[in-house]
């Protein structure tokens, strides 16, 4: 196997962990919790993110244990509501709207774009806290007997027929939504102003157009969801009326509100996985991503695309038919970057030296995943087809080849990838090989049955079904047991290589970005010296003539 | 935090001093190149702030846009109890106060200290003046139960006849009673987003306190003023929702006495 990947070249045989790097400049826990070093502040989050991902997954494995039967046994159907609801809202707002950015993003664009820090590291620092405080409230409300609204929140439900803690969950999420307003709003900075010379736009690697995009989208839509929630809060509190349909109040308003951010979210959550995709595209195929400045601005294209498709989570609530055309129309237009992107990948691959390491596997499955779940995107944006399936199984499975196949697999992808940057250390590859091929299988088992159930009219959201839809559910359940297997294991083996993880050297992949031209781990000031650039990003040509009178210099 | 990342990057900032000829102040973040870099980074992400904050501020103003339309009877009825002599003068004392901090802009700019701090304090005291005024605006409604929830009262839209103390009100024709209920979704976004603004400007007047005693320091009056720059763009922004909001809420349907 050894002999096809490039993982065996010289440069990694003879690799020395660098005596001074960002992990050991300080030591003490004070120094993690008050810095101001952007991948310290990445490791922080993907440590935190890590942990309310197996929370959240937690509940997807209760929703999936008590779907086993027909019957709603194992727990009672209130309960069942507060599972479903958990799961949505950790999973959306502590682990998906940060995952990539909030931890490689964090961890690479400052580096990827030559620059020591992020262009407010304490603003970065704080936005981990509010991350930590909307966590821990999200959890208090669990604690305190959880909550039932979906993670919608939709009114009148959220404002005038629950008991539980709305008010607890929703202050959770404006904390967390201003979390991730500054993580945007540092990226977008420091894009714009932290650049190396030489640096130009278009040398910018893909990931961080990518970025640029999702930052854009949350800095615009996230104080349009912290809003909403407040209205939802003074309505649930003082009974103003502005939601409430006896005083005059309009719930639709609140759909428009909420969709106008959650939409746009779904984009804050995979633009960054395309970035991830691209470059590890790029680097196993040993090939200049194809088509570099159509990807570009594929994202920026979907960025602007997906603030006005909101109204398509909302044809079956009483809109105006006209409205629902053209947003009928619109949502089908962002097909059209999206497929950009993946046509990109694919001629990428053409007549690349493919090789096939764990970060590619979870490309590849990447890309098969999120193309399904894209087409039956389509499928729920044409006003027909959305009557007929809209709050059933297959909306369910949509979103989750968007969103696990798509985002997760990226990000898994991603950690991969930047493990040996972020670590020094390799991963080891055969077991990280096997756990990327049972998700894949574990993650179809699980949700290619969904799309027949939802198909056949299984609604989402209930705890019991008929029992002619037992078997698809039973399948279902078998594949959440592989997939859970498949999350588990990265995380097992990833711990012990911290330890006992073969060296990595500077450029395991022999990959072109910026951040594989430094010792890994990085220093601290990322660079001795300012960087200036003179090539584009996937310039392998570049890091051929480089690498040929190379000396490398381990701090 | 500050001394740890100066100690961390001591070999770094040496560097930068060696390379460039210039003075470095003990404020220059250690991962910018220039001060240039670092003020032009610390406004854009100030633009940028308000930004969110406009999106921020957008939904209530299309909350107002879209119940306007539908309810427009009660929405006018409702924006003629409003005091507009109040909100007027409060106006003009937001204006006022916006003006000192551009004095105070300028101050830090020319390194003037007591003319910095004395704007500095003037600008906060209009803004506090601007919320004594506010308070008894708040008081007003609460005396007529117009503030929205359970003590809401539509009786002054239904009956403008039984007040004749109210001369705007009494000369205007009673509204449906249907209609007068959804003048609590007026005093609602009324409320919303006169409150919104009042908490922008206490937040505002926390800071300026902050920044007087910094300010009487001598921080900022040493080449360094992105901080009082900064801010000002922040107070400056809260001026201009007010702007929006005076005129939406109070004028828009102002009318002369029959």
């Amino acid at each position: 196997m050894s002999a096809q990947t490039i993982v065996s070249l010289p440069d990694q045989s003879t690799a020395k962990m660098p005596k001074r790097h960002y992990i050991n400049n300080e030591h003490g826990l004070l120094s993690w919790l008050l810095t101001g070093d952007h991948k310290r502040i990445a490791i922080l989050y993907l440590i935190s993110i890590t942990f309310f991902f197996f929370i959240g997954g937690a509940f997807a494995a209760l929703i999936r244990l008590e779907l086993l039967t027909p019957q709603s046994d194992l727990v009672a159907a209130d309960t069942y509501n507060k599972f479903f609801t958990m799961h949505g809202i950790v999973m959306i707002f502590l682990f998906l709207v940060p995952s990539v950015p909030a931890t490689l993003g964090n961890f690479l664009i400052p580096i990827m774009l030559g620059a020591k820090d992020l262009a407010f590291p304490k603003i970065n620092l704080l936005s981990w806290y509010l991350y930590l405080a909307g966590g821990t409230l999200t959890l208090t409300a669990l604690v305190l007997g959880g909550v039932d609204t979906g993670w919608t929140f939709t009114t009148p439900l959220s404002t005038h027929y629950l008991n539980t803690h709305v008010l607890t969950t929703g202050m959770a999420i404006f904390i967390a939504g201003f979390s991730s307003i500054f993580t945007g709003l540092n990226f977008i900075v420091t894009i714009h102003r932290m650049r190396a010379p030489g640096m130009t736009w278009f040398r910018m690697p893909l990931f961080v157009w990518s970025h640029y995009a999702a930052s854009l989208l949350m800095v615009l839509g996230t104080p349009v969801l912290a809003i909403a929630i407040v209205l939802v809060a003074l309505e649930r509190v003082f009974g103003i009326g502005v939601f409430d349909p006896t005083k005059g109040g309009d719930p639709l308003l609140f759909q428009h509100l909420f969709w106008f951010y959650s939409h746009p979210a779904v984009y804050i959550m995979i633009l960054p996985g395309m970035g991830v995709i691209s470059e590890v595209i790029s680097t196993f195929s040993r090939k200049r991503v194809f088509g570099y400045s159509a990807v570009a601005f594929s994202s920026v294209a979907i960025a602007l695309f997906g603030f006005f498709v909101w109204e398509h989570h909302m044809f079956i609530m009483g809109v105006s038919n006209y409205s629902a055309l053209v947003f009928s129309l619109l949502t089908m237009l962002v097909a059209v970057p999206s497929a950009i992107k993946v046509f990109n990948w694919s001629f990428t691959l053409q007549k690349g030296s493919i090789t096939f390491e764990t970060p590619m596997l979870y490309a590849f499955a990447f890309i098969g995943l999120f193309t399904i779940g894209g087409l039956t995107g389509v499928f729920l944006g044409a006003l027909g087809m959305d009557i007929h399936l809209t709050e059933t199984y297959f909306i369910v499975a949509h979103f989750h080849y968007v969103m696990v196949g798509g985002m997760l697999m990226a990000f898994l992808a991603g950690v991969h990838f930047w493990w040996p940057k972020m670590t020094g250390r390799m991963y080891p590859e055969s077991l990280s090989k096997l756990s990327a091929v049972t998700s894949f299988i574990g993650f179809n088992l699980t949700f290619m049955p969904q799309f027949i159930l939802g198909y056949l009219g299984m609604p989402r959201r209930y705890a019991a079904y008929p029992q002619e839809y037992q078997v698809l559910n039973v399948l279902s359940t078998a594949g959440a047991t592989v997939l859970g297997v498949g999350f588990l294991l990265p995380l097992l083996y990833l711990g012990w290589s911290l330890k006992y993880g073969a060296i990595a050297g500077n450029n395991p992949w022999q990959a072109t970005g910026l951040e594989w031209q430094i010792q890994s781990p990085p220093l601290t000031e990322n660079f001795v010296e300012t960087p200036i650039m003179d090539h584009e990003a996937y310039d392998y040509e570049w890091l051929a003539n480089k690498t040929k009178h190379e000396v490398t210099t381990v701090g | 935090m500050d001394s740890a990342i100066a100690t961390t990057h001591t070999h770094d900032a040496g560097h930068a001093h060696g390379e460039h000829e210039h003075v470095v102040l003990p404020q220059h973040r250690h991962h910018f190149e220039t001060e240039e870099q670092q003020r032009e980074a610390g406004s854009f992400g100030m633009w940028l702030f308000l930004l969110t904050e406009i999106m921020f501020f957008g939904g209530m103003f299309f909350a107002y846009l879209l119940y306007r339309n539908w309810y427009y009877p009660a929405f006018a009825a409702a924006s003629n109890q409003l005091n507009v002599p109040m909100g007027a003068a409060n106006t003009a004392i937001l204006i006022t106060s916006g003006f000192c901090m551009a004095l105070g802009v300028w101050a830090a700019e020319v390194r003037q200290k007591k003319t910095l701090v004395i704007t500095l304090i003037l600008t906060t005291i209009f803004g506090m003046a601007f919320l004594g005024v506010k308070y008894f605006e708040y008081k007003e409604k609460y005396e007529l139960h117009h503030i929205p929830g359970n003590n809401f009262s539509v009786s002054m839209f239904v009956n403008p006849q039984n007040y004749p103390q109210y001369p705007d009100t009494y000369a205007e024709k009673p509204l449906a009673p249907d209609m007068a209920q959804k003048t609590q979704i007026f005093f609602f976004l009324y409320f919303a987003m006169t409150g919104m603004h009042a908490l922008h400007m206490i937040i505002g007047i926390g800071l300026l306190v902050w920044l007087i005693m910094r300010a009487n320091r001598g921080d900022f009056t040493n080449g360094y003023v992105a901080p009082i720059e900064n801010f000002g763009l922040y107070w400056h922004f809260v001026d201009i929702v007010w702007l929006f909001l005076f005129p939406l809420l109070y004028l828009i349907n102002r009318h002369p006495l029959h």
